[in-house]
């Protein structure tokens, strides 16, 4: 595999539970991505794949592991070099109403990161928004108005052209298109496909819609309970996951498809409470397969064939 | 509307359970009047799941909402016809349409959460809609609130019946109301984006649960949702909504995999594939829908269509023009273009 950009070990968060207890909501993630690709990472409510996000910028402090990033522990830096490198490291998030100052231009909050975290000036900053807008497709006479004047589309659009303010290597994009409409999901999508190319991106693309990480990502992690459960390429995923999990994850997707509508097996029962999540395998409770092995021991993430990895002691075959 | 009628087979037409003509649902906004539904012709028939598709606002809600009358007020102006098996739901005293909604024509919305009472327990919840139409002992009522729970799939329905909504799963939550939906065995049941609060492993258990109940009680389900997937995998037919009208209406097949309309190609072209070649661009369909009262004169796609021309300025009418005999589209661009752009 080609040079990595971002290597993450061992990293793990906890949260307070309401019972008094510590709720492990990564539990010692080992990730690495590569620089120029796209990774999707997939999963459902609560497994942990925001939280992953997050703690790669630093937004939520892991209590535990490393994330060597430009020759550097990121969990380590502190003061002015954390700040240089946070110039590095971008976020676009889900929500296009709640993530921009509802009180402030256009053009201030897609300048912020230059002026904060690049020491630009004043003027370079403008002549670099200016371009920012029309790249996205705003136009440069967007930076006078304020976010309640756009769409959701463009005000997603707004959120990618400020995260791209600082010429960042590494962008995390946190259900980027989740909330828009699918004909403008499209639009953004193709957007955001664009700019990973001409700008060299390296994008950790989180989503629940496996649509939308199949037509972006490289590769594909999937999560769960505070867990990758697989990686591997996007090709080998969709051609057939290894774990029973993905497996399930993806049968549930509904399909367009012509012909009469499949009689598909739903996964029974729901995600363990993650404060009290069940001995050995953590998805063995909702498994298909589960054996006695799989209550005894807890599986380790293992490479099943070069660029896949799986957690499960019985990895399903991808069918040819 | 007489294209309407003659373009649909006698034997369906004997099936409607809910009928809608010419409805029209307008809102009193800041700005003037909104034409959330304008001017929409539906029918819904006897045992079937029919999908209502559309993106924010393109009415579809507004729509299902006025059919039991659930957006009644000052700012809200409804006229049309909306006949559940003959009677008149359209101006219905609000006593009358207590008679209908919850027992005949039940509703069930997306946010189980908002639409739940917090102080209630979930069993309870379920034996007052059973006993706000039927005169049974709260004791009776509360035993089959737990058959119910029960029946949609709730593992442990006894213990889920004494729980409060916030105790509850989003899916154990969704259960509970499409519970209370089917409390009084009504005939049509009104689902509005029911899964979309889902996650996918938990919304193919409500959509199985959906299915089965429209199999084993023959009821009739119209399906309001902005997910082509999941229309795939559960309607009989669909009706495609764009700006408070409907623009596509047939069979699943018909409007899925061979569309008329070319709103319903883009949508259906933006939509990123699950299986078959990655494209490196989707389709997409360019600008934005209509958010405000502005509203074309003529096709309300128009402004969006890379095949308009001067024909478009006149609305056009919802009728069968090449498709099979249920197969009706509001688009008059002909065939022969419509050939290239869905080959393209």
């Amino acid at each position: 595999m080609s040079e990595m950009l971002l290597s993450a070990r061992g990293l793990r968060v906890e949260y307070p539970s309401r019972a008094g207890g510590r709720v492990r909501a990564l539990r010692d993630v080992d990730l690495d991505i590569a620089r120029g690709e796209t990774l999707g990472l997939v999963g459902e409510s609560g497994c942990g794949k925001s939280t992953l996000g997050r703690a790669l910028l630093r937004v939520v402090e892991p209590s535990a592991g490393r994330i060597e990033f430009l020759g550097a522990d990121l969990t380590r830096l502190r003061g002015r070099r954390l700040r240089r490198t946070r110039a590095e490291l971008q976020m676009v998030f889900q929500d296009p109403f709640g993530s921009l100052n509802p009180r402030r231009r256009i053009a201030d909050i897609v300048a912020e990161p230059l002026l904060r975290s690049r020491g630009a000036s004043r003027a370079e900053a403008d002549r670099a928004v200016s371009e920012l807008l029309d790249l996205v497709g705003l136009g440069a006479e967007a930076g006078d108005r304020k976010p309640h004047e756009f769409s959701g589309g463009q005000r997603q659009r707004i959120g990618i052209a400020r995260a791209l303010a600082s010429s960042p290597q590494f962008v995390v994009a946190d259900e980027a298109v989740s909330a828009l409409d699918v004909s403008i999901q499209a639009q953004v999508l193709n957007l955001l496909s664009d700019l990973v190319r001409d700008r060299g991106l390296t994008m950790l693309f989180i989503s629940h819609d496996l649509g939308v990480v199949r037509n972006i990502a490289d590769r594909v992690a999937v999560m769960y309970l505070g867990q990758i459960i697989e990686v591997a390429s996007r090709d080998d995923f969709f051609a057939g996951p290894a774990h029973p999990y993905s497996q399930a994850l993806l049968s549930s997707v509904p399909v367009l498809r012509p012909g009469p509508a499949r009689e598909q097996q739903p996964l029974e029962g729901e995600l363990p409470d993650p404060a009290d999540p069940p001995e050995g395998c953590l998805f063995r409770t909702r498994c298909p397969f589960a054996t006695d092995d799989c209550r005894a021991r807890r599986p380790e993430l293992r490479e099943i064939a070069p660029g896949r990895s799986v957690r499960c002691h019985l990895p399903l075959l991808p069918s040819e | 509307m007489t294209s309407l009628v003659e373009s649909r087979p006698t034997q369906a037409e004997a099936e409607a359970v809910l009928e809608v003509r010419d409805l029209r649902v307008h809102f009193d906004v800041p700005t003037g009047r909104l034409p959330a539904v304008d001017g929409v012709d539906l029918t819904l028939r006897k045992g079937e799941i029919l999908a209502l598709v559309g993106e924010s606002g393109s009415g579809k809600s507004a729509l299902s909402m006025s059919l039991v009358g659930l957006n009644r007020g000052p700012r809200t102006h409804v006229s049309g016809s909306v006949s559940f098996r003959g009677r008149e739901l359209v101006g219905a005293s609000e006593r009358e349409l207590r008679t209908v909604r919850g027992k005949e024509v039940a509703v069930v919305f997306q946010d189980a959460l908002a639409a739940l009472n917090p102080l209630h327990r979930a069993g309870t919840q379920v034996a007052e809609t059973i006993r706000a139409h039927a005169d049974v002992p709260r004791a009776t009522a509360a035993s089959r609130a737990v058959e119910l729970l029960g029946e949609v799939g709730i593992a442990g329905p006894e213990r889920a019946s004494r729980a409060y909504p916030h105790q509850l799963s989003g899916g154990m939550r969704q259960r509970v109301m499409i519970a209370m939906g089917l409390a009084n065995d009504p005939a049509v049941l009104i689902a509005d984006e029911p899964t979309t609060a889902l996650d996918v492993t938990i919304q193919a258990q409500v959509l199985a649960l959906l299915k089965r109940v429209q199999r084993d009680h023959g009821t009739s389900v119209l399906l309001i949702t902005h997910d082509l997937g999941v229309v795939a995998e559960v309607a009989d037919r669909v009706a495609v909504m764009y700006a408070g009208r409907i623009v596509e209406q047939g069979t699943r097949d018909e409007v899925l995999f061979r569309p008329q309309h070319p709103y319903t190609m883009g949508l259906l072209g933006s939509v990123p594939p699950l299986e078959g070649p990655v494209p490196e661009r989707l389709p997409a369909i360019a600008g934005s829908p209509p958010s405000g009262i502005e509203r074309p004169n003529g096709c309300g796609f128009s402004p969006r269509c890379a095949f308009a021309h001067d024909a478009c300025g006149e609305r056009p009418e919802l009728r069968r023009r090449h498709g099979g005999a249920g197969h009706l589209d509001a688009c008059v661009l002909p065939e022969a273009i419509r050939a290239v752009r869905s080959a393209g």
